[in-house]
């Protein structure tokens, strides 16, 4: 479904991903981890269509076609996802509205009629029970006034709405309670089907205890310095960062 | 530079030519104003150059022009309005139609509604009801510094006149359709007085439309009394052609708890200039006053709004946005004063646009003179360009950028006109205000000019 391949990317001449290497397959749920500032959100970017990141090397493909030529809506159209770290107040575009136009643009994308109004907020009804979302964020503005754990709620609101082949889910995580965190995972677990696949970008483990992936990996200074099963993530847990950053330089020969 | 015009003496000769035929076919009332306006406008003329409160706005385009002098209704212009329905189809209002300035309709010129409500020609309501008019008229506009007031002081002979009497609610509000149409290019004055009583509460509704590409000019005065305890609400919709020029001057003059709100929508003119004064003269008050401005091309609209918090704990909010497109241009100007006495004072502005090009431009000017201590006062203005951020997000749902520029650009103009609170009314802005955005032509349906 991706795969990406020795991918660099740099922003504003500041050198971030340093040679990406990784495949997601139908089906498969993956994991990325690492410190602050080891290119996680960079990577999220570079996927969805961000463009003040510049790719300097490397390819990204999606279902056997070049990822890095297509504009954002239209990797949208096909079935990319991307979970916002920090999701965007629109103020006066009601999220109904914003709603309608994206699922209607995906529909007209695969050649069916845009949904009448009611069939449309019917959709909007069972998908909000499905995710456990409060009624009345659904008649308000985008994210106007959403606290923290609301506007991840949103996100995969979206994501129900929008039901993705390939979702990205950018530190969805941080700064949950641990009932909204329930809400999200479950959200995400519900979404499943079989031929889709998630990257779930976290910084913590706790994520992981709802959210099960089949691979984690470990980014680490802009490359993929550890792949391995869930098993890595409690590794991770209990050891931090430190350990693999202390790995990375011995191996590398330059020690701190 | 001067603060007045070269072209201003060009009026005082055209008043002193027309003063009898003028005062011939007025009411008393109005002709008593006349000998001291036009003193006034003698001194102040037509703002130009150095008037700070027409420092954004050229006016010499429409005032060096040689207008048809419009001072008596002709039938033919009449008839027009015959066929003009307005399309706001839900809207259920008791409406007026003026053409030129003028009312068609010679059997109905003023009628009464329920409740002992009135409303049609001032001239006409100058006769029958000499106390009340005589009682208000004259004395809100009292914009000692703006010549154009003053000029429509000396020459206006009819206009809206709206009475409401002391305990009496309207359930539908009234709808002025201010429409234009001529063969010549034509100047009119009109004056509009409105009188709420204590208790009362109506929304009024002033659309203007012009329905011929001729080149016009309106310079219009609206004087409104609101007493105490009463609502008021005043929206104007704005839908003229690229050569017409719109200038109007509201004021609003304020009750102890009387609560009243202004909402100018700017859908399409040349030139829009419109001048709101909120008067909170009685503790209490509460003034909302909001502007939306969309201009393409060289479309320029200047708003100016002028709160004065005479009394102690009066609530004042401005809210102006304005998208800019082409090489067209936007002015706002939000003073607020806060008397010596008026404490306890809430008073707030915000004016914020959008420019779509690199030469489109927006000056904003906030004015705050306070003389009180105990005041709490804000104001915020940006100008700028649709945020990356936001687009990006919009687009990763899918949606491409035309639409997702459009979707922005409507949650933004979204703000003022959520504030109409007629809801068929709001319906229809959200998308007339749509339409514009899409470059479609917003004119009414049933308006035969293209705007555009």
């Amino acid at each position: 479904m991706l795969v990406i391949n020795n991918l660099h990317v740099a922003i504003g001449g500041k050198i971030i991903l340093r040679g990406i290497n990784l495949e997601v397959k139908p089906g498969e749920t993956h994991a990325i981890m690492g410190p602050n500032g080891s290119g996680k959100s960079t990577l999220a970017a570079v996927i969805a269509g961000r463009d003040f990141a510049q790719v300097t090397e490397g390819t990204v493909e999606y279902f056997g076609k070049n990822l890095l030529e297509m504009a954002p809506e239209e990797r949208s159209r096909k079935g990319i996802f991307l979970g916002f770290q920090y999701p965007i107040e629109i103020p006066g575009v009601s999220m109904v509205n914003f709603m309608k136009t994206a699922v209607n643009e995906h529909r007209k994308y695969r050649g069916l009629e845009p949904l009448s109004a009611s069939d449309f907020l019917k959709v909007m009804r069972e998908k909000k029970e499905m995710v456990d979302i409060d009624s009345k964020l659904a008649n308000r503005s985008v994210n106007e006034g959403f606290s923290g754990g609301e506007k991840k709620k949103n996100e995969i609101f979206q994501m129900a709405m929008l039901e993705p082949t390939l979702a990205i889910l950018d530190e969805t995580d941080s700064g949950l309670d641990i009932d909204a965190l329930r809400v999200v995972a479950n959200g995400v677990n519900k979404l499943k089907r079989p031929d889709s696949s998630a990257v779930v970008i976290t910084h913590y483990q706790r994520l992981l205890d709802y959210i099960v992936p089949d691979v984690v990996h470990v980014l680490y200074d802009g490359r993929i310095v550890r792949s391995a099963g869930k098993e890595l993530a409690l590794e991770l847990e209990e050891k931090g960062y430190e350990w693999i950053r202390n790995e990375v330089n011995n191996q590398t020969g330059y020690g701190d | 530079m001067e603060t007045k015009s070269q072209f201003s003496d060009r009026y005082l000769d055209l008043f002193a030519e027309n003063r009898e035929k003028i005062e011939t076919q007025s009411a008393d009332i109005m002709n008593s104003f006349r000998g001291e306006a036009i003193e006034k406008y003698g001194l102040l003329g037509i703002p130009a150059g150095k008037n700070e409160m027409y420092r954004y706005t050229n006016l010499d385009a429409f005032f060096m022009h040689e207008f048809r002098n419009y001072l008596l209704p002709v039938d033919e212009d009449l008839e027009k309005a015959e066929q003009f329905r307005c399309d706001v189809t839900d809207l259920d209002a008791h409406g007026l139609v003026l053409m030129n300035g003028f009312y068609p309709d010679l059997k109905h010129k003023l009628r009464e509604l329920p409740g002992g409500v009135w409303i049609g020609s001032l001239k006409e309501a100058s006769v029958k009801f000499s106390d009340l008019v005589d009682k208000h008229y004259g004395r809100y506009a009292k914009s000692e510094s703006d010549g154009l007031v003053h000029l429509n002081t000396a020459m206006a002979s009819d206009g809206v006149f709206v009475y409401v009497p002391e305990g009496t609610r309207l359930n539908k509000p009234v709808q002025v359709i201010n429409l234009v149409y001529s063969k010549d290019d034509i100047f009119n004055q009109h004056r509009n007085l409105i009188i709420v009583e204590k208790n009362s509460e109506i929304s009024i509704i002033i659309c203007d439309h012009t329905l011929s590409p001729q080149k016009f000019l309106t310079n219009a005065v609206t004087e409104v009394y609101v007493g105490e305890n009463s609502r008021f609400d005043i929206i104007r919709v704005q839908n003229e052609h690229n050569n017409a020029g719109k200038l109007t001057h509201t004021f609003i003059h304020q009750e102890r708890n009387s609560h009243a709100s202004s909402n100018n929508v700017t859908l399409h003119g040349g030139l829009v200039r419109n001048s709101t004064y909120h008067y909170l003269g009685g503790e209490g008050a509460e003034s909302n006053s909001y502007g939306l401005y969309l201009a393409d091309k060289f479309q320029h609209v200047d708003n100016y709004v002028n709160i004065e918090h005479a009394s102690p704990r009066c609530t004042s909010n401005q809210l102006f946005k304005g998208v800019l497109d082409d090489m067209a241009s936007g002015a706002f100007n939000g003073r607020i004063f806060v008397a010596k006495d008026a404490q306890g004072t809430y008073a707030y502005q915000k004016n914020n646009s959008i420019l779509l090009t690199e030469d489109a431009k927006v000056y904003t000017k906030p004015q705050l003179e306070i003389y009180a201590d105990d005041v709490k006062c804000s104001h915020g203005a940006t100008v700028g360009q649709l945020d990356d951020n936001v687009f990006f997000y919009l687009r990763s749902r899918g949606i491409d950028q035309r639409e997702a520029k459009l979707m922005l650009m409507f949650g933004f103009a979204h703000e003022v006109i959520q504030n109409i609170n007629i809801e068929p009314l709001r319906e229809r802005m959200d998308n007339l205000v749509m339409q514009r955005l899409r470059g479609e032509l917003s004119r009414c349906a049933s308006c035969m000019v293209r705007c555009g």
